[in-house]
């Protein structure tokens, strides 16, 4: 087990060099001369160029590829053009802010998917089944932009009890005040999440209910109850938290609409923001940072799987 | 696909393991076995039916759309649905609101049929490639596209558009080059199951050429899973070529686009909601219609899945 926990973090070095590069890479292409975005459209050539020389946009790109990614690793992101600010610092803390409402969102998805995916499961084909698989299909083909708008309407202006953005109000810093705020992002972010815990939740349950030992755990005398709760659900749920961490990248997408359709601070709003004002580092650091952030899921994801499956050899 | 469907195709010239099972008189061919699974299943029927509407509406735009979906007319603006000569009303220009959504369809029907059209190509190339040739061409086109999914896909595209700058054909590029990796996986994952399949050795022995091979054999008995898979893939295409241009990185106003249409209509929420909330729900129905379809045709090629 260790072995595979080491090989499987070795192997994540590749990935990240070159999602460095990618990232890196990206922003070299983009139209326009960072040198002459920062001094504005009236400084001279000169400045341009002395400016070009002290950010070391005169080397050739692996140069600056290098020179980037020690900056990256010893914590010097670079400077925001539009804010005047380091980069790390600031997106780390909308990175926090982004970070409540993943994880509220992930709370939300999970226990309404999972337990609607095994009632599903049991029940198949009963008339409960076939509206949630309907609502389910719904779930995900809802444009996560649309569904935060109805919510907005609904909750906020038609109803005028949630707050429809930013995360907290003028002159108030309590947790509940800023819950209140995350509901209804999270909320919509929750949704497609949902719809796919409980399709998979639904078809693994499917699967383990047709297995002998299913079967054998009746045949012994436990009661439904327990049959499906001790040798129904612990089995079923193994895949589920692969697809549980698969959904972390569609969170980190979905996040980046969720926040602008909420004004909500948070890193999507930070990288929408910056891309718009041409805000170079800060859109590289954004990205690398929400980029990072998903390979280390995806890592975490793997290795409770093979924690939680007992069934799985690792190390060869 | 099956291995069953393909034993005799070892002659040379002779039919794939597809078309022959399809000229077996004792029973129909998968394709038709499939299609009439489709028809029994009503989600999908419907779902069908509904894009077929949309297509045919998106063609005759230029025949059925009631005004000029830029025209402006300030006298006429914000009026509500049922409005005399604007079904639908007005948006905060003053322009026709219906003409505005079946011009939008045409874009996003457009983008998302286009864009799975693009990244499949581009995926079913490297994927045959990779899974074809292996040696050093395998490790080194999965690397990359190990890289390509190490971002989450709307990140993904983002980070495309704010490289290439905003705009529709941009926005279009970015979801296309997301979608390659998915691709290259199925195509790359179907070559490897059957490249040592008994039919395609006996097709290598009889002399038929790389080129052969790969299309006659192996990329026909891909077929399936690449059409489940793109049917489910241009509802997320137009999903997510509308949210980039809700984020304004795609189609630029005043192009009548329905994620633009989406974003300037939230400026009204208070006083004119239907104009956010009828774009959306021209996107969700289309991709709702499309999730059915392609959950009707998952089931309807290999019943053995539906559960």
């Amino acid at each position: 087990m260790t072995a595979y926990v080491v090989q499987r973090i070795l192997s994540l070095i590749p990935v990240l060099i070159g999602v460095t590069l990618l990232v890196f890479l990206v922003m070299q292409l983009a139209p326009g001369d960072p040198a002459q975005i920062m001094l504005g459209a009236h400084a001279t050539e000169s400045d341009v160029n002395r400016l070009r020389v002290d950010l070391g946009l005169d080397q050739p790109w692996y140069v600056q590829y290098t020179r980037w990614l020690g900056g990256v690793i010893s914590g010097d992101w670079g400077r925001s053009i539009q804010l005047k600010r380091e980069v790390l610092p600031y997106l780390a803390g909308r990175f926090q802010n982004s970070g409540y409402l993943m994880l509220l969102a992930m709370a939300l998805a999970c226990t309404a998917g999972v337990p609607a995916g095994i009632i599903s499961a049991i029940r198949q084909y009963s008339l409960g089944d076939r509206i949630s698989m309907v609502l389910v299909l719904m779930g995900f083909s809802t444009p996560v932009f649309w569904l935060g708008i109805i919510l907005q309407i609904v909750f906020g202006l038609l109803l005028g009890i949630l707050p429809v953005s930013g995360i907290q109000s003028p002159g108030q810093s309590g947790t509940v005040d800023l819950l209140l705020h995350l509901i209804l992002p999270a909320l919509t972010l929750a949704t497609a999440p949902m719809a796919i815990i409980a399709r998979m939740t639904r078809s693994s349950m499917l699967e383990v209910i047709r297995q002998d030992y299913m079967r054998t755990a009746r045949a012994k005398g436990l009661t439904e109850r327990l049959v499906i709760n001790r040798h129904g659900v612990r089995n079923a749920l193994i895949p589920v938290v692969t697809v549980i961490g698969l959904q972390a990248g569609y969170l980190l997408g979905g996040d980046i609409l969720v926040e602008i359709v909420f004004s909500y601070p948070g890193i999507g709003l930070a990288m929408v923001t910056g891309i718009l004002a041409r805000d170079f580092p800060l859109v590289q650091g954004a990205i690398l940072m929400v980029a990072a952030s998903y390979v280390v899921v995806n890592l975490i994801t793997d290795l409770a799987y093979a924690f939680i499956d007992p069934r799985i050899h690792y190390g060869t | 696909m099956e291995p069953d469907l393909a034993l005799p195709a070892a002659k040379p010239g002779a039919p794939t393991a597809r078309g022959l099972s399809a000229r077996d008189s004792r029973s129909h061919s998968p394709t038709y076995d499939a299609l009439r699974r489709l028809r029994r299943d009503h989600a999908a029927v419907a779902g069908a039916g509904f894009l077929i509407f949309m297509v045919l509406v998106s063609l005759l735009a230029p025949l059925i759309a009631p005004a000029d979906p830029t025209a402006t007319d300030l006298a006429q603006r914000l009026r509500p649905p049922g409005s005399p000569g604007h079904l639908l009303g007005t948006d905060e220009l003053g322009r026709d609101l219906l003409s505005r959504l079946i011009w939008g369809g045409r874009i996003s029907l457009a983008v998302g049929f286009t864009a799975v059209l693009a990244a499949m190509s581009a995926g079913v190339v490297l994927g045959l490639v990779s899974g074809y040739f292996g040696r050093w061409i395998d490790p080194l086109i999965m690397r990359c596209i190990d890289v390509l999914m190490a971002f989450p896909s709307l990140l993904l595209a983002i980070a495309v558009v704010a490289s290439l700058g905003p705009g529709l054909g941009n926005a279009m590029l970015a979801v296309s080059i997301v979608g390659i990796p998915y691709y290259a996986r199925i195509v790359r994952g179907s070559v490897l199951s059957l490249r040592n399949q008994e039919f395609v050795q006996a097709a290598r022995v009889v002399g038929a050429s790389h080129g052969r091979i790969i299309v006659r054999h192996i990329l026909a008995n891909s077929l399936a899973p690449l059409v489940v898979a793109a049917t489910l893939d241009v509802g997320w295409m137009i999903m997510a070529a509308a949210g980039l241009s809700f984020l304004g990185l795609g189609a630029q106003p005043p192009t009548a686009e329905w994620g633009v249409m989406l974003s300037a209509g939230r400026q009204q929420i208070r006083n004119a909601p239907h104009l956010s909330i009828v774009p959306g729900a021209m996107i969700f129905l289309v991709v709702l219609a499309l999730n059915f379809l392609g959950d009707g045709l998952r089931d309807a090629m290999d019943p053995r899945l539906k559960q």
